[in-house]
């Protein structure tokens, strides 16, 4: 195999492994925060890359689309927070997964009354239209690039929130231990119901900025829903840094998969969980 | 609750107004007949199809058509008023047997119709080749059905996967490619119509470089198709429809594959879908049995007809519908509505000339239509009829033993 093609592999890898992380890390934090299993986390991302389509339809730009579906987005979380999943903080799981199962059918549900069943696609935005040229037969579209350098962006501005700011030294400690935190005198609830909603947030807006790349279609969600839970089960629960290399480590484990043992690309990804799981079974980066 | 009764409070006000205006236009004549005890017993069909979920409207445009051709000649059946008995198979596999015992033994239809998804139409032959109910396949397209599990009392109305990919071997190789790379989704469908492109390509002396199968419903493609640039195939064929279709189109272009590696596929890449795919779908090249803008007056009529029954648009499963009808039109009329003098109905029924909007066809000793695929190209967004890619294709029907 030549060494271009192997570094192409890699790109076209970590391209995924950021888009992944970009929804996993919702999830992660809500999951590890909040102690609540989200099933309904790709029905945000499903929300995301609807609004996309619609709001594109109407204003003809993604841009506008973004900055108008995004609040959007974040009220809905906010919403979903306040009325339903607050009243699940005490529960045990099971109680949540029916509710959050429940909400994923509510969506599409929802969705299939708006939408329809047909496929959508959404245009690429006309700047970045364009691609840039590798070999004499491949070229690589600049739109893939810019959202792999808004999903390493937004990785930097998640890393400097949580590190580095008084709001994210109150989210790594509810991560710890969330009665202590209360204890200390910090408002849990608006922390909680601000995880949330920055969650479906950042899934909401991965659906935005990969609707042009996919299509936007009724299942879209459940698709991507799985393999983020891998991300998560494979960095550690609640660890940021951790679904960011398990991300990573997905993407090219898919990419690869795919390329390589094309008999074995579907379960390429679940063997590499299974491994690391066997190795650290709390996930690289989960408190054992 | 009644299938029937169900079915009636989930449609929609125009579907049932078809219907419906049928039955009581049906429900006055019986009244008005002077010999009301000398009329026959009304004929059941049952409709199996999808009414919900992601495969509704091919369920509805199915059932609309299929009764236009009926209401056409009259709104019988061999003489016979027609009830219609529907169940929404949701496209669910699980629930096949089940459904179709529902219509079969519950309701004892004379003729079921059914259904899109293959998964679910298997379930459906392996029922009637017990039963012996007469069996219509509007669409799906698995082999099988008119293949090893063929059987005197099922008919396919519409194509079997192998069908509308073998033509653009030939199609592919006229225009002077050699090597090709095929690529599919790894389930059934993916593996029987790429297997029609292999047939015809190999036999023709041209070579499949890689064959790449991706899990479904996979839409990740960016590793394939650097895969592709660094094979450097002359041309590429796919099989892919609905959602992935319009992903794997966009990728390829954007992956500026088409200027270099040319890319061709059977017809479904392009049907339904080609809004979304917007520009990059622009100038492809595929192969199926029906192509809206068909130069043909039964294409145009029908067309026309069908927009002002439902005013939707034609498209390929309104035309298998139709054909459906009139395939029942015919058939009932030749035994005068007698469904229960089954081997002359089926005789009557393998013997039937279509004159369909998709131009005329016959069956074939296996039943599925002998038809002819035509290429498409797609200007301006739309698919365009270019040429006659075969004339009278059939199936090869491999382990089919009716003779």
């Amino acid at each position: 195999m030549d060494p271009l093609f192997v570094s192409l592999q890699i790109l076209n890898g970590i391209q995924y492994g950021l888009l992944l992380f970009l929804i996993a890390s919702g999830l992660t934090l809500v999951f590890g925060i909040l102690q609540v299993i989200n099933l309904a986390h790709g029905s945000f991302y499903m929300i995301g890359a609807y609004l996309a389509f619609w709001l594109t339809s109407r204003t003809g730009s993604l841009g506008t689309a973004i900055l108008v579906g995004l609040p959007l987005a974040l009220l809905l979380g906010l919403a979903v927070e306040r009325l339903m999943i607050r009243l699940l903080y005490a529960r045990d799981h099971l109680t949540q997964v029916l509710l959050t199962y429940g909400l994923i059918l509510v969506f599409n549900e929802a969705q299939r009354l708006l939408f329809g069943n047909d496929v959508h696609g959404v245009p690429v935005p006309e700047i970045f239209n364009a691609s840039i040229r590798l070999t004499d037969t491949l070229s690589y579209p600049v739109y893939r690039l810019v959202v792999s350098a808004v999903c390493l962006a937004l990785v930097f501005a998640m890393y400097l929130v949580i590190q580095k700011t008084r709001l994210g030294m109150h989210i790594r400690a509810g991560a710890v231990d969330r009665e202590t935190v209360q204890l200390l005198g910090i408002n849990i609830k608006a922390l909680s119901m601000f995880v949330f909603a920055a969650g479906a947030g950042l899934a909401a807006l991965a659906g935005m900025i990969a609707a042009p790349l996919s299509s936007v279609y009724p299942g879209i969600g459940e698709h991507i829903l799985i393999i983020c839970f891998v991300v998560v089960v494979i960095g550690g629960i609640g660890s940021i840094k951790g679904a960011f290399i398990a991300a990573i480590l997905v993407g090219l484990a898919d990419t690869f998969g795919k390329v390589l043992i094309p008999e074995f690309a579907s379960v390429a990804v679940y063997a590499v969980m299974a491994l690391i799981l066997l190795w650290r079974p709390q996930g690289l980066f989960g408190r054992a | 609750m009644s299938p029937t009764t169900r079915s009636l409070m989930s449609r929609p006000v125009s579907r049932r107004a078809v219907l419906g205006g049928a039955a009581a236009a049906a429900a006055a004549s019986t009244l008005n007949a002077p010999f009301v005890l000398a009329q026959p017993a009304r004929l059941k069909v049952g409709l199996m199809l999808p009414y919900s979920g992601t495969f509704a409207a091919l369920g509805n445009n199915i059932t609309d058509a299929m009764t236009l051709a009926i209401n056409e000649k009259g709104g019988k059946l061999g003489g016979r008023e027609v009830q219609y008995v529907r169940v929404d198979d949701e496209s669910e596999p699980s629930k096949g047997a089940q459904n179709t015992n529902k219509l079969v033994v519950g309701e004892k239809v004379d003729i079921l119709v059914g259904t899109v998804h293959s998964g679910v139409a298997m379930a459906m032959v392996q029922v009637v080749r017990e039963e012996g109910t007469t069996l219509l396949i509007p669409n799906a397209g698995a082999g099988a059905a008119t293949g090893a599990l063929c059987a005197a009392n099922i008919f396919r109305t519409s194509f079997s996967n192998w069908q509308p990919s073998f033509p653009m071997a030939k199609v592919m190789y006229d225009l002077g490619h050699r090597n090709v790379v095929t690529m599919t989704w790894k389930y059934a469908a993916g593996d029987e119509a790429i297997g029609g492109f292999k047939d015809g390509f190999t036999a023709l002396g041209g070579k499949i470089v890689k064959d790449i199968a991706v899990p479904f419903p996979d839409v990740e493609f960016q590793a394939h198709l650097t895969e592709i640039a660094s094979l450097k195939p002359d041309a590429v064929f796919v099989f892919f429809a609905g959602g992935g279709a319009v992903k794997f189109v966009k990728d390829y272009d954007a992956a500026g594959l088409r200027k270099t590696i040319p890319l061709y596929g059977s017809g479904f890449l392009t049907d339904g879908v080609l809004k979304a795919q917007g520009p990059a779908a622009e100038g492809l090249l595929t192969t199926l049995h029906y192509v809206e803008d068909l130069p043909n007056p039964v294409n145009r009529k029908f067309s026309a007809d069908f927009k002002k029954a439902t005013t939707r648009d034609v498209d390929v499963y309104a035309v298998q519908g139709y054909d459906t009808g009139q395939l029942l039109v015919q058939a009932l009329d030749a035994v005068k509505g007698d469904v229960r003098a089954k081997s002359a109905l089926h005789a009557a029924m393998r013997n039937a000339k279509i004159i369909s909007p998709r131009g005329e066809w016959t069956f074939s000793k296996a039943q599925n239509p002998v038809q002819d695929i035509y290429l498409r190209k797609v200007v301006n967004g739309e698919n365009k009829y270019q040429s006659v890619a075969h004339k009278g294709l059939a199936d090869p029907a491999t382990g089919c033993k009716l003779a």
